[in-house]
């Protein structure tokens, strides 16, 4: 026979009127339940029943419930869902001598009784789990075309009627993407430019070709870092941002709200959003290159022995207008894309808040691939134009 | 049903009718084979327990969602449309969905300042009018995150009656709101019914307001059970239909 006594309930519960004790006797076809049985010192008495059940043979169980004071219902769930594990095993368990005050609770409890039917969802094969990924896969590629179709027709129409389009958000939105991220955009281009400089510099140094690390700075700034770092930047502010606002939009029924009073979602929050990228993304492209320019300026003068005024020349002679055209015009497509992608997302989300967070995870991990694809496909395709 | 309504005797106008729908989300079927009709001046309750359908039935008798079985028409309107212009009717959603970047007065403005030519100043003061409709004169300038949540009801009630829509769709407008707010927006309810003919579809779960307000009412059962009872709510409570009586005399089947 086993006897297990919980501790006396610590500080927190003394000012309660029973202390929590409880024994559990084992013996053969019998378990002998007594005293106070709370909820929240209830994983003596689960690990104890669980003993009890484990060691039964088969036949008969009695459970003696004759000497509990009280029980809190937490624990009759488990004495309940005992008796149903019990069944399962072939066993059954009778629960006898409940006091008077327990009857209600052990019939309201009874819904448990029945051995809980776990559903289990079918557990997928390899192939199987990969064909179940790849419908999933599949239904979001043909929302998302939908989306992007939709889109298209939206932007037809306004196009056409030009007086259709709202408008009206749009000085707003090119603050928030645009200036807004001024600051963020001016620091690490003028970091990314002083890093470049600071880095070539070393190299050229050993072969006296100082001045050229003004080369170095100002082509790979213009045609690559700038557009992908601005672009990078927005996808972590404004592709997030439009994500998670209209996924919530979206979750509170307010897309819905729109479309009920005749009024287009996509016109109004897509078309926007997708304009202010387009205008943004080159003007803090654009900012960017100054900037970076000017990083790479610092480091030649203060650790090169290279005269800003040097500096300067050779800038210019280095850079044609198309290396920073180039920069600019790939910019826009860019904004068009995280604005796409990011409204995309947050029209896909159903459900509550943690689908608004599941896909403005995913616009900031679809952007950034979708970008170093586009930005290496307009590499090469100018390549092949011999620019 | 409105004096007008009742007038017109036999000649009673479908204003809303639904043949043989079956409503879901995705895969899974809620209700099937759903027929009933709404006429014109009429309100009309629609009951049943939780989760058996009814804010979904809703969804798609506005046309936010494509049956894949049966039809709703509007009648005069045909198949109901959302891309096709104003829709002929205006819809108060459970949870209220006031758009939380605009004030309570720019909510119920949207739809007039999109749909109409007026000025700014008039439709303000027609928003005015629409939220002291309510008893919310005074939070035309709040954001709906800070009203509670049942302000939040009422200034949706007032945003579905913003262009007086021939029809209105109101997703439990009494529930969760104190006694009196409750039996006041029953009042408004008939009282835009009697006074302009308004033809009101209401889910809701409170019996006093489904007596006091609805003229006919449809029962869904739970599990697909379909529509278990239709009628007048108060001949309705007599029934000896199990589980019909279970809803009326609120309390479960033993
Ligand atoms: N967005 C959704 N996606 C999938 N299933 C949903 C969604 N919304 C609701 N459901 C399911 O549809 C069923 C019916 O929900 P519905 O909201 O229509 O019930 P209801 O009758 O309005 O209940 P209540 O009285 O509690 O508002 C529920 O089982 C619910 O799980
Ligand atoms: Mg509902």
């Amino acid at each position: 026979m086993t006897t297990v006594a919980a501790p006396h309930a610590g500080a927190g519960s003394s000012d309660r009127a029973e202390p929590a004790t409880f024994t559990i006797e084992r013996s053969p076809g019998a378990v002998r339940l007594s005293g106070t049985f709370r909820t929240t010192e209830a994983a003596r008495a689960w690990q104890e029943l669980h003993a009890a059940v484990a060691s039964a043979g088969s036949g008969e169980l009695v459970l003696d419930l004759s000497d509990v004071k009280r029980m809190d219902g937490g624990v009759i769930a488990l004495v309940v869902a005992a008796r149903a594990e019990l069944a399962t095993q072939g066993v059954t368990a009778r629960i006898v001598s409940t006091p008077e005050h327990l009857r209600p609770l052990f019939e309201l409890y009874r819904g448990m009784e029945r051995p809980a039917e776990r559903v289990r969802r079918p557990s997928l094969g390899g192939l199987e789990t990969v064909g179940d990924a790849a419908l999933r896969w599949a239904s979001e590629l043909r929302d998302a075309v939908h989306f992007f179709s939709a889109v298209a027709a939206a932007f037809v129409r306004v196009v056409r009627r030009p007086r259709s389009a709202h408008l009206k958000e749009l000085p707003w939105l090119v603050e928030r993407a645009g200036f807004d991220a001024l600051p963020i955009v001016v620091l690490i281009s003028l970091l990314v430019g002083f890093v470049m400089g600071y880095q070539s510099a070393r190299q050229l140094e050993r072969f006296g070709a100082n001045v050229y690390v003004a080369d170095l700075v100002g082509i790979s700034i213009t045609r690559e870092l700038a557009p992908l770092m601005t672009a990078i930047i927005v996808v972590g502010r404004s592709g997030a941002g439009f994500a998670a606002e209209i996924g919530t939009m979206k979750v509170s029924d307010e897309i819905d709200a729109l479309r009920v009073m005749g009024l287009q979602p996509i016109a109004r929050l897509v078309i926007p959003r997708l304009v202010a990228l387009a205008l943004v993304l080159p003007v803090l492209a654009l900012v960017s290159d100054v900037v970076g320019i000017a990083g790479g300026l610092f480091v030649a003068v203060v650790s090169l022995d290279v005269t800003a005024h040097a500096y300067l020349l050779e800038t210019r002679r280095a850079l044609v207008g198309w290396d920073v055209w180039q920069g600019l015009i790939k910019s826009a497509p860019f904004g068009v894309t995280i604005a796409l992608i990011a409204c995309q997302q947050g029209f896909a989300a159903s459900g509550g808040a943690e689908s608004v967070g599941r896909r403005t995870t995913t616009t900031v991990v679809s952007c950034l691939f979708t970008l170093v694809l586009l930005d290496a496909a307009f590499t090469f395709t100018l390549r092949m134009l011999g620019k | 049903m409105s004096a007008a309504a009742r007038e017109l005797g036999e000649g009673r106008e479908r204003l809303l009718e639904v043949r043989g729908l079956t409503i879901g989300w995705g895969s899974k079927v809620l209700q099937t084979d759903l027929t009933f009709s709404v006429d014109r001046g009429e309100v009309f309750a629609i009951l049943g327990r939780s989760g058996a359908g009814k804010s979904t039935l809703l969804r798609f008798l506005v046309g936010l969602e494509e049956p894949t079985a049966g039809h709703v028409e509007i009648a005069g309107h045909g198949p109901v449309d959302l891309t096709a212009g104003l829709p002929p009717f205006g819809v108060m959603f459970q949870a209220g969905a006031l758009f939380g970047s605009m004030t309570v007065g720019e909510n119920v403005g949207l739809a007039l300042d999109e749909w109409t030519d007026l000025p700014p100043v008039a439709t303000a003061a027609i928003a005015r009018t629409k939220l002291a409709l309510v008893g919310l004169e005074g939070a035309f300038d709040k954001l709906p995150s800070e009203l509670s949540g049942g302000m939040i009801k009422r200034a949706a009630i007032a945003r579905a009656l913003a262009l007086d829509p021939e029809l209105v769709f109101l997703d439990e407008p009494s529930a969760g709101l104190d006694p009196i707010t409750a039996r006041e927006i029953d009042g408004l309810i008939r009282a835009l019914n009697e006074g302009l003919g308004l033809t009101c579809v209401v889910v809701t779960h409170e019996l006093e307001s489904v007596f006091a307000v609805a003229d006919r009412c449809i029962v869904l059962g739970d599990h697909g059970g379909g529509i278990v009872a239709e009628g007048d709510p108060r001949e309705l409570r007599e029934s000896t239909d199990p589980r019909v009586r279970e809803f009326f005399n609120r309390r479960p089947r033993s």
